[in-house]
Formats: C-alpha cells, sequence, structure tokens
C-alpha cells in the first residue's frame, strides 16, 4: 500500500478511521488539534460517517466517546494534557464503568511548555486509573497502536489512554496504511447495568478493575510493546521511555546501542522486565519524555545502593523535553554544538496580529480602569492572553479555562472592586458559564468581559459553540438585560467603548459586555473562501 | 547521504510551504525523512522553524542535534542567527536579506548583516525584489528556496515537480510564476 506523509497526530487519526471508528470527539489544544482536524477534513470519514463535531469542552466531549462506546461502536477523543484535567472525572470512572466498544483517549503532552500553562505527563493518569497506556515512538508505531489500543480495549473492556507528545505530534513522516477494519454494529451492553456506578456495583467494578490491570502487566501480546535488546556492554543499562527511544538511536548513529536497552511502548510495564535490567548491570539509566515515571518505579522505596539516574538524580534535566543531545550527555557521549547565538538576536514573542479586535477590547479597558488602579483583571487562556505583554500590561491571570469568571467572583468576595474578567467565547462556553452562574445566583460585583472573535482562535480558527449565541446564554444564565452590553472593538469606538465599560464597571451586581468582532485571520479565511466558490 | 535542514522565519511567513517542497521532492526519491514542524502559540508572529531531516537511512530523531545541520534556509535574517548553535562548522547558512520587523528593539540591519558574514558558508539573498520580478512577492521563499536548492540532496527536476505538485489545484500561471521564482533564486549561487 501506498505510504502517506503525516504528522503524528495525523497518524493517530488516519489510524482510527482505517481502524474502525464510528465517532471522533475534542476539544481542540495544541499539540492535539489537527487529530479532530483531520478526520474532519477527511472524504473517508466523510463516506463512512464517522461523527466527528467539536464538542463543549474535554469532559463533554470524553463523556460522548463513552456513550458513543455504549452502543457497542469504537469511539476517540483527543485532548491536549491539561484538558484531561477536565475530563478526568468522566475519564477515571470510565475506567471503573468499563467499555462496551472500544474506546481510546488520546492525551497530548507538551513538554517544555510550547504552548501550555504546565508539563503535566499524562502517563499518571493513565496508573491512576489503571488503564492501560500506549506511548508511541514514531508515526508509524503510532498508527499501528492505535489498531492494538482498539483490540486492548475491547478485549479488557476497559478504556485506552493514548499518550502522545509535542515532537511527536507535530512532526511529519511516512507511515504506511494497514487493512481496514469495519466498524461495529450496534449492540447494547450485556449487562445493562454495567454503567450504574451505585456504590454497590462499583465496589465490584473496582475490583475487576483492578484485577484487569494486573492481568494486563502479564498479557504477551500487550507486552511486545516493551522488550530487551542486549547489549555487551553492561556497566550500565539504558530503559528508553516513548520518544526517549529514537534520541538514543540517534546516538548511537547506525549501530546498535554497546548497552543492553529496554525499550517501553505500553504501561503497565511488566515487572521481571525491569527486573532483568537490574540484575544485569551495574546501573540504570532512564529516559523518558516527561516526569520520572518509570524512574521512580525502579528506584523503589526505601532507595536502595543501587544506581538509578536520570531526571531525579541530575543525569537528566529535572524539566522540559528530551532533545538527542540531552540524552548524549546523560550517556556520556560526545556531541557537537554549533556558534553561539550572537548577542544582537532579540527574542520575538507571539503577539495580537495587526487589526485584532481583542487589541482594542483592551485599549479601552486600560483606559476606563486608570482611575481604579492596576491590579483588577482577571483573564484567561487564547489569543486574548497575549494582552498580559506590553503595549498592553493588561491581564493579572491566566490559569486554567474559565477561571477567570471565578477568581473575578473570589476576588470580589475578598473585597477587590471593580473585579473584572476577561474571557475569549470559546474558553466561555468551555468553562465560563457555569461560574457566570455562581456570580448571578450571589450578585456578585463583577464586571465579566467577554471578547468574542467568533471563533477559537488560539488554536487556529475552529468553530466556536459561542458564535450568535453570548446574549441569549447570559440572559439564560440570570444576567439582567440592561447588563449585558454589546460593544464593537474598533479604534473609533474607543470613546464610546470606555464609556460603555465605566458604566459597568461601577455598577454592583453582574454585567457582561460582549466584545464582539471577527478574528482578522478567520474573516480572512472566509473571504478567501468565498472568493473562490465565485 | 543525509540532509539535515533548519528552515526559520517568522510565524505567517510560510516555512511550511517550502518544507512541502522539499518533502515532496524527498518522497519521489524515495528518501527517508521527518520533519518537526511548530504549531500553536508561536504562530502568532514569533519566531518559528521546522527541523528537516533526510537522509538514504531512516531517521531517528525528530530533532537535529546540535551541530549538525548542513543547512540553515531561513526566510529572515534575524531569525538565521537564532539558530547557529545547530548548524555544522561546513554547513551553509542561507537567508534572505528583508529583515520581518514586528519588535520594538529589532536590530541594527548592517550589524546583522555582519554577524551573518562570520559564518563561513554564508549566502544572502534580496528574495523579495527577486521576487517581485518573477512576478510576485509572495513567491520569495520560492526564491529562497531555489537559492538553497545547491545544498539540498535532491535533483532540481524533483524540486520542479514538487512545485508542480504544490500549486497543482492553482494553476498553470503559479506554477509558471513559482518555476521562475525557483530558478531566479537557484542563479544566486554558482558552484
Ligand atoms: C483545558 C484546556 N483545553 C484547551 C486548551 C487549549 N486552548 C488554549 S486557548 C484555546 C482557545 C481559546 O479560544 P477563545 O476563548 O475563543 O479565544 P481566542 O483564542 O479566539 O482569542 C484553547 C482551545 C487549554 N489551554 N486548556
Amino acid at each position: 500500500m501506498s505510504k502517506l506523509m503525516l504528522l503524528g497526530d495525523e497518524a493517530v487519526a488516519q489510524a482510527a478511521m482505517d481502524a474502525g471508528l464510528s465517532g471522533m470527539y475534542a476539544y481542540p489544544g495544541t499539540p492535539s488539534t489537527e487529530i479532530m482536524e483531520y478526520i474532519q477534513a477527511s472524504r473517508v470519514a466523510s463516506d463512512k460517517n464517522i461523527i466527528r463535531e467539536w464538542s463543549a469542552n474535554e469532559k463533554t466531549a470524553m463523556e460522548a466517546a463513552l456513550g458513543m462506546s455504549y452502543t457497542g461502536k469504537r469511539s476517540m477523543v483527543a485532548m491536549k494534557h491539561v484538558g484531561l484535567n477536565v475530563a478526568a472525572d468522566g475519564f477515571i470512572n470510565s475506567a471503573m464503568t468499563g467499555v462496551n466498544g472500544g474506546l481510546i483517549v488520546v492525551a497530548a503532552d507538551d513538554p517544555s511548555m510550547h504552548s501550555s500553562q504546565n508539563e503535566q505527563d499524562s502517563r499518571f493518569y493513565g496508573k491512576f486509573a489503571f488503564v492501560p497506556t500506549f506511548e508511541p515512538s514514531s508515526q508509524q508505531e503510532a498508527y499501528n497502536m492505535i489498531f492494538e489500543a482498539f483490540e486492548t480495549s475491547e478485549k479488557y473492556k476497559v478504556p485506552v489512554l493514548f499518550r502522545i507528545t509535542t515532537r511527536l505530534a507535530h512532526s511529519r513522516s511516512a507511515v504506511e496504511q494497514n487493512d481496514e477494519v469495519k466498524q461495529n454494529d450496534f449492540s447494547l451492553p450485556s449487562e445493562l447495568r454495567q454503567f450504574v456506578l451505585l456504590p454497590a456495583i462499583a465496589r465490584k467494578k473496582y475490583k475487576g478493575l483492578l484485577a484487569n490491570y494486573e492481568a494486563i502487566a502479564n498479557d504477551d501480546k500487550f507486552q511486545k510493546n516493551n522488550f530487551y535488546i542486549d547489549g555487551e556492554d553492561k556497566s550500565f543499562g539504558i530503559v528508553a521511555c516513548g520518544l526517549a527511544y529514537n534520541y538514543l538511536a540517534e546516538n548511537c548513529r547506525r549501530e546498535k546501542c554497546k548497552h543492553p536497552v529496554i525499550k517501553i511502548g505500553s504501561y503497565p510495564v511488566r515487572e521481571d522486565l525491569l527486573g532483568r535490567l537490574k540484575e544485569e548491570c551495574d546501573e540504570i539509566i532512564v529516559l523518558e519524555e516527561g516526569y520520572p515515571l518509570v524512574e521512580e518505579l525502579m528506584r523503589g522505596y526505601p532507595s536502595s545502593s543501587y544506581k538509578i539516574r536520570g531526571r531525579l538524580d541530575g543525569s537528566v534535566p529535572r524539566d522540559g523535553e528530551l532533545n538527542p543531545n540531552i540524552v548524549a550527555k546523560a550517556l556520556g557521549m560526545n556531541s557537537l554544538y554549533g556558534e553561539e547565538v550572537p548577542g544582537i538576536v532579540r527574542k520575538r514573542p507571539p503577539s495580537l496580529c495587526k487589526g485584532c479586535g481583542h487589541a482594542d477590547m483592551y485599549n479601552a479597558l486600560n483606559t476606563a480602569l486608570e482611575e481604579h488602579g492596576p491590579g483588577k483583571v482577571f483573564s484567561d487562556i487564547g489569543c486574548y492572553t497575549l494582552g498580559a505583554l506590553p503595549p498592553f500590561n493588561a491581564i493579572n491571570s491566566c490559569v486554567d479555562m474559565g477561571a477567570s469568571v471565578t477568581m473575578a467572583v473570589g476576588a470580589a468576595d475578598g473585597g477587590l472592586f471593580p473585579s473584572v474578567a476577561v474571557i475569549g467565547d470559546s474558553t466561555f462556553t468551555h468553562s465560563g458559564m457555569t461560574g457566570l452562574l455562581d456570580a448571578v445566583i450571589k450578585k456578585s460585583p463583577v464586571t465579566i468581559i467577554i471578547s468574542d472573535n467568533s471563533t477559537t482562535g488560539m488554536t487556529g480558527g475552529q468553530k466556536s459553540h459561542a458564535t450568535n449565541r453570548l446574549e441569549s446564554i447570559c440572559e439564560g444564565l440570570g444576567v439582567e438585560k440592561e447588563h449585558i452590553r454589546v460593544i464593537i472593538p474598533l479604534r473609533k469606538n474607543h470613546d464610546e467603548n470606555t464609556e460603555v465599560i465605566k458604566e459597568e464597571l461601577v455598577y454592583k451586581g453582574v454585567s457582561v459586555i460582549i466584545s464582539q468582532r471577527e478574528c482578522i485571520q478567520t474573516a480572512a479565511r472566509r473571504r478567501k473562501k468565498e472568493r473562490e466558490k465565485k | 547521504m543525509k540532509n539535515d535542514i533548519i528552515l526559520s522565519g517568522v510565524g505567517g511567513q510560510g516555512i511550511l510551504s517550502i518544507a512541502a517542497v522539499i518533502g515532496y521532492a524527498a518522497v519521489e526519491n524515495n528518501l527517508y525523512l521527518k520533519q518537526a514542524e511548530v504549531h500553536g502559540m508561536s504562530q502568532r508572529g514569533g519566531d518559528v522553524q521546522s527541523h528537516f531531516r533526510l537522509s538514504d537511512h531512516p531517521v531517528a530523531s525528530d530533532l537535529i542535534p546540535y551541530g549538525e545541520a548542513d543547512l540553515i534556509l531561513s526566510v529572515e535574517p534575524m531569525e538565521s542567527l537564532r539558530y547557529l548553535p545547530w548548524l555544522s562548522a561546513e554547513g551553509w547558512l542561507v537567508t534572505n536579506s528583508n529583515p520581518f520587523v514586528n519588535i520594538p528593539d529589532y536590530p541594527d540591519t548592517g550589524e546583522l548583516m555582519t554577524e551573518i558574514k562570520k559564518v563561513k558558508n554564508n549566502l544572502i539573498v534580496d528574495a523579495d525584489s527577486i521576487a517581485r520580478e518573477a512576478g510576485s512577492g509572495k513567491a520569495a521563499n520560492i526564491v529562497m528556496l531555489g537559492a538553497a536548492s545547491h545544498f539540498l540532496e535532491l535533483p532540481v527536476e524533483s524540486i520542479e515537480n514538487a512545485i508542480r505538485k504544490l500549486f497543482g489545484k492553482k494553476g498553470t500561471e503559479v506554477i509558471d510564476l513559482n518555476l521562475k521564482a525557483l530558478h531566479a533564486g537557484r542563479d544566486q549561487f554558482t558552484n
């Protein structure tokens, strides 16, 4: 079969479609976004009638995927690592209910925080939920493992976690396709109480889940992803998880590694495999992208005199993503370095586009707040977070999606006045609405600015659930009609907009200002499409 | 054979279409490749780069190790310098001379050129003017690809085919313009 040139994300997407996927669910988030985008753009997906709409957030996506699995069909849900925090309740309890059709949860981690608030390692969620976890090291492996992940999920009737990281998600390489698997037929779970986690049922199910996890640790097929490669130099052995294996191979050039190596591609890892390395080698170096999960496992407690090296003893930096040079250093191998970056090279941070509506909104807000002084604005995650940088210096927080609204409520409780939230439209329907309900119920003196560019801009302009619905949502949640104000963020409206904001800032109840102008990037793409149609 | 390339520029300058052309050409020649791209946050006018690795053997790492890049191909002069730690002692730095100024403290262009010329193998190309002469300023990235094509282990015919493939949908006029841009760029250097 012909080869495709695919990003890691696209390999995951293509594999799922080839492996009999019936429903794809996701909320955008770097570096996971291209999985859904690829399926949405795919002619094959449309021919096969694969469900593929964005969800309001990761929790709704996770639960919808579980519902699809309930009907016996294969489903997948994808998110960035912090999205799994939002989906965690559904995720962890889906391990308790188990699945009917195969269910894959893709979590795309972002070590080094290229586009994220933290670098949490999703493998811990797999362990926490007692869910088998796959960690591919290449695009082809990602493709192949998706088939296996569906099989594992259906064999053990558990959801499966599929962990990738930025470098794989956003790196392109050739992928060879497998034969297609047909979609599952509709079938209800054989036991109709399977998904009812009443305590009496849950206690039974939990024992089953624990037994399952142990069985998977001893499943020969599953454990084939973890294997031992012998080497003559036993002064130290190497454990390489996921992508770390590539960096090891890079340093060995095209030769075989002199040291024994265990490559890890799925978890839980069979204990005797790791034990063998410990027996045969004087020391072990653990190379893993993310937190020291395997390293901690191998160290045990109380820590013995046996030397396990890795992120915890400083052989590998404690934070940040790996690269070939970090791995070379950890292994005591030579590596090169070109010239230093000349001093005149300046930082070039991302910035709001020329003509962006967020900029005009911030200019008006800054003017309106002059008389109140600094430190009054909670914000959120999206393009508008760039309001934290010069020339705006307009916001005082960016924590997690939706937190602007709720932090403003809490700070108002603590005596901050005025207390302002700035949130994007997609972020508002992701997690801002529930906080607004809190505010309405307690009549908080807060001013909430929804900076509505009618798209999910930061992640590349996906459709926003909020478009054309914001006023009615706010009204429905109980915000007084006269305190729902709509402004158009343009330079020529600056004075007028500043006045509106000033008025609402001093209102001692909930007000919402919807600052509404389409994202210039989305608008340009839309116009281009319209022109091409003509 | 191996060809490790760093493509660099500013978000929105179109380095990914250069990558796409090299990708098609590599596939035509049955080469192995890995290409790490930057998506997300930095695309908003920040610095972006792509690690492009071609080889006649399977490629292990998605990232090029320091000191091993054979080529830095940059569509912006300051950005070409940001990746010097990756450039090998014998590697080439090929850059557009036209700065993209979107920061208040952008350095003096004269000083930038001085720094670029300190690199042993450098080629500075006024891609914007050459592209305009070829028919459209938008083709500056293809001009740069043409200039750098001397240092790619790919036959120029494959690069031409790749351009035909990439711009196929846009019609013969666009294809011809880009082929012209490619060759105008290529003429900027003679072995
Ligand atoms: C839980 C979670 N999910 C997803 C993301 C990724 N993400 C960051 S900003 C953003 C989109 C924000 O869109 P919007 O609120 O409309 O603002 P815009 O970028 O359009 O200004 C997304 C999806 C995240 N950081 N956290």
